[in-house]
C-alpha cells in the first residue's frame, strides 16, 4: 500500500488546483451536514427537554368508566341508546402495589403517586380554578424537578405548606408566607401558607398548578388514601410507549407515554429527523459526485502516465488503489475541514446566534461524519478507479 | 537446442500474428508470422516503414499486448496464455521500456522516477533500491539532479532519466521506441553510447525501433520489418564487440 499512498498523495498535490477545489467542495457539504445536524439534534433535544421537563414520561391513570350493559337473550335484537360516563375522580386500587411493581420494572428511573383534582382558589373576592396536586417531594422531584424552578421561597408541601405558580401567585397577589384559601366543594375549604412559588415557563402550569401533600390532596379531593394516577420517568424517552403498553398489560390500568400525549410534537420531530437525513444524503450525493468527476478527469489527464506505470510493472490491482486512495483521501481531508467549519459554524451560533437553544455538538458527530467521508470517498473513486484499472496500457502510452 | 544457448537466449518468437478487429469486417493481420531470437549481447535495431507493423511488435514483445497466433518466449518462458496480472509482473521483472517521449511520472523527482519500477513491485524502497537508482543516474550522468523533478530537467536529461529507470531492475531486455527521436544529434549520440554501454555491462539484450539509418547502421544486427513481416536480419560485423 506504500506506493499506492504516495502516488496517490503525489498526484493529489501536482493537481493543486483541482484538489483544492474539491476540498473545498467536500468541505462545504460536510459543514453543512455537520451544522444542520448539529442544529437539528440540538433543537429536538432542547424541545423535548421542554416537554419533558413538566410533565412524566408515562402515567398511569384508573382505567375510564365504561357503561356494563347486559348482553340480550339470543336472537333478540336490541338498539342501545348509550350516554357515555362521566369520568369521576378517582383514585387507582391497590396502588401502593402497583408502585411497588413500578418501582421494579426495568427502564423505569422513578415513580411517583399523585393525587390531582380541581379545586377554587380564592382570596379576597376572587376566585381562580386552579389544579390541586398532592405529591411526596422525595418522589415527585424525580419526576419533574419543580424544586429548580423555584423563584421565590423553597419547595416545601406538607404541614399546611403549598407550592404555587408564579402566574397564579401575580393573579392572586400573593407572596411567599401569605395564605391561601382553597376550596373543592360545599364546606371544604382548607387554608394553606405560601412556601415557594416556582416558573416552568409553561403558561398553564404556572398558572393552576398547587403543590400540597399528599394527606392534605386527599383530604380536599375526598380521595383518603387514594391517588389519581402514577407518574413515570423511564431512562430511554422514546421507548416510553412501549413501556407504557408493558405497564398497561401487567396492571390492568390505562397508560400514557408523553410519545402519545404529544403526537403532533413527535411527528414533527420525526418528519424534521427525516428531512435532515435527506438533505445530508443529497449534499453527499453531490460531494460524492464532485469526487467522481475531479477523479475521472484526472484519469484522463494522467492517461499517459497510468499507461508508463502499468508498463513499468504497475499490477492493475495497485492502479485502481492508486485511484480509491485519492478518493479516500480527499474525503478524509474535506471532512476534516468540513467538521472544523461546521463546528465553528455551531460555535458561531451558539455564541452569537438568537439564543434560544444551546447547540451541544456530540464528540461523535465529528469522527462519524469524517468516517462516512472517507467512504464516500472510497466510493464515489471506484468507478474512475476502475476506469484507471482498465486501461490498456498500450492505448494509455500513445494517448497525447 | 544446446543449453548454453538457451541460457543466452533472451527472446524467440514463433510465428507471431497479430489481427486487430477480429470478427469485424475490418478484420487486420498486421503481423503475418514473425520469427527472430534475441541473446543477451544482441544489440539490434528494428526498422521499416511507417505501417510495416513494427509499433505492434514493440507491444508484443514488451507483453503489452497479446499476440492472436504464435508463440512469445521471454526467458525460456511461454507468455502467451499468461493472464494480465502474470504478464505485468514479468514485464517488470525483465523487460526495461524507452520510449520516444521519455513519459517520466511529472509529480516525481529524478530519482523517484528512476527507482519507480521497484517501488511497485516491493513498495517503500531500502538502501539497495537507492543505491542502485543513484548509481544509475550516475552512469547517465545526471548525478546531482536526483531531486529535480522532470520539468526541470532537459528532453535530453530526462531521455537519460528514462533509460536509467528502464535499467534499474537489470532487466534482461530494453526494448526502446525512437529512442532518440526528438533529440538533437549531439545528445542522441550520447544517448546511443549508454544503450551501447549498458549492453555490454549489463549483459542486456537491446532492441530498438528506429527509423534512423545512420542510428540502424550504428548497431550490431538490423531487423527490416516490412508489412508484417521480418525481411532482412542483417550483422554488421565492423560495429560487434
Amino acid at each position: 500500500m506504500w506506493i499506492e499512498t504516495t502516488i496517490a498523495l503525489k498526484f493529489l498535490r501536482e493537481g493543486r488546483t483541482q484538489t483544492t477545489l474539491i476540498l473545498v467542495g467536500i468541505g462545504v457539504g460536510v459543514a453543512v451536514i455537520v451544522f444542520v445536524t448539529a442544529l437539528i439534534v440540538g433543537l429536538q433535544q432542547n424541545i423535548i427537554g421542554r416537554t419533558l421537563g413538566t410533565q412524566a414520561h408515562v402515567r398511569v391513570l384508573p382505567p375510564d368508566e365504561l357503561n356494563h350493559v347486559q348482553a340480550p337473550p339470543v336472537g333478540v335484537v336490541q338498539l342501545l341508546l348509550e350516554d357515555k360516563r362521566p369520568q369521576r375522580l378517582r383514585s387507582i386500587n391497590n396502588w401502593q402495589a402497583v408502585r411497588d411493581v413500578l418501582d421494579q420494572l426495568p427502564g423505569v428511573k422513578a415513580v411517583s403517586p399523585v393525587i390531582s383534582g380541581p379545586a377554587f382558589a380564592r382570596r379576597g373576592g376572587t376566585n381562580l380554578s386552579v389544579a390541586l396536586v398532592g405529591v411526596d417531594p422525595s418522589r415527585y422531584l424525580k419526576v419533574i424537578p419543580v424544586a429548580d424552578d423555584v423563584v421565590s421561597g423553597v419547595f416545601r408541601v406538607g404541614a399546611g405548606d403549598a407550592v404555587i405558580g408564579k402566574l397564579l401567585a401575580e393573579d392572586l397577589g400573593l407572596r411567599v408566607g401569605d395564605k391561601l384559601r382553597l376550596q373543592t366543594g360545599p364546606g371544604r375549604i382548607t387554608v394553606v401558607n405560601v412556601a415557594g412559588i416556582f416558573e416552568l415557563g409553561v403558561r398553564e402550569l404556572d398558572q393552576r398548578y398547587v403543590y400540597l401533600d399528599h394527606k392534605q390532596a386527599e383530604s380536599l379531593l375526598e380521595l383518603p388514601g387514594g391517588i389519581t394516577v402514577i407518574d413515570v420517568t423511564v431512562k430511554d424517552i422514546f421507548a416510553a410507549t412501549d413501556l407504557a403498553t408493558r405497564i398497561a398489560g401487567l396492571t390492568g390500568l390505562k397508560a400514557e407515554s408523553w410519545m402519545q400525549t404529544n403526537a403532533q410534537l413527535v411527528n414533527a420531530l420525526a418528519s424534521q429527523s427525516m428531512s435532515t437525513r435527506m438533505i445530508s444524503f443529497f449534499v453527499g450525493l453531490s460531494v460524492a459526485f464532485g469526487i467522481a468527476s475531479v477523479l475521472s478527469i484526472s484519469i484522463v489527464q494522467r492517461t499517459r502516465e497510468i499507461g508508463i506505470l502499468r508498463a513499468m510493472g504497475t499490477r492493475r490491482s495497485q492502479m485502481l488503489r492508486v485511484f480509491l486512495v485519492q478518493g479516500a483521501l480527499l474525503g478524509l481531508a474535506g471532512s476534516a475541514l468540513g467538521a472544523l467549519a461546521g463546528w465553528g459554524l455551531v460555535w458561531v451560533f451558539n455564541a452569537f446566534g438568537p439564543g434560544l437553544f444551546y447547540i451541544p455538538v456530540s464528540p461523535l458527530l465529528v469522527p462519524a461524519a469524517m468516517a462516512l467521508a472517507t467512504l464516500t470517498g472510497i466510493v464515489s473513486a471506484a468507478v474512475p478507479a476502475r476506469r484507471a484499472a482498465r486501461l490498456d496500457p498500450v492505448v494509455a502510452i500513445r494517448h497525447v | 537446442m544446446s543449453e548454453v544457448v538457451t541460457t543466452h537466449e533472451v527472446l524467440r518468437l514463433q510465428g507471431l500474428r497479430k489481427s486487430y478487429n477480429i470478427g469485424l469486417p475490418t478484420e487486420a493481420e498486421v503481423l503475418h508470422g514473425v520469427d527472430f531470437s534475441l541473446t543477451r549481447h544482441d544489440f539490434a535495431a528494428l526498422v521499416g516503414p511507417s505501417g510495416s507493423g513494427k509499433s505492434t511488435l514493440l507491444n508484443l514483445l514488451g507483453l503489452l499486448d497479446t499476440p492472436t497466433a504464435g508463440e512469445l518466449y521471454l526467458q525460456g518462458q511461454a507468455t502467451r496464455n499468461l493472464d494480465d496480472e502474470a504478464r505485468t509482473a514479468l514485464r517488470g521483472r525483465t523487460i526495461g521500456f524507452v520510449f520516444q517521449f521519455h513519459h517520466l511520472i511529472q509529480a516525481f523527482t529524478a530519482l523517484e522516477n528512476v527507482m519507480m519500477p521497484l517501488l511497485v513491485a516491493h513498495g517503500r524502497p531500502d538502501a539497495d533500491a537507492l543505491a542502485r537508482g543513484r548509481a544509475l543516474l550516475d552512469a547517465v550522468g545526471l548525478s546531482g539532479c536526483e531531486d529535480r523533478k522532470p520539468s526541470e530537467l532537459s528532453g535530453g536529461q530526462q531521455q537519460r532519466v528514462a533509460i536509467a529507470r528502464a535499467l534499474v531492475t537489470r532487466p534482461a531486455l530494453l526494448l526502446a521506441d525512437e529512442p532518440t527521436g526528438n533529440l538533437d544529434t549531439k545528445t542522441a549520440g550520447g544517448v546511443f553510447e549508454l544503450f551501447r554501454r549498458f549492453n555490454r555491462e549489463y549483459d542486456c539484450a537491446v532492441l530498438i525501433v528506429t527509423h534512423d539509418p545512420r542510428l540502424s547502421e550504428a548497431c550490431d544486427r538490423t531487423l527490416t520489418l516490412v508489412d508484417g513481416q521480418i525481411v532482412g536480419d542483417v550483422n554488421h560485423p565492423r560495429n560487434g564487440r
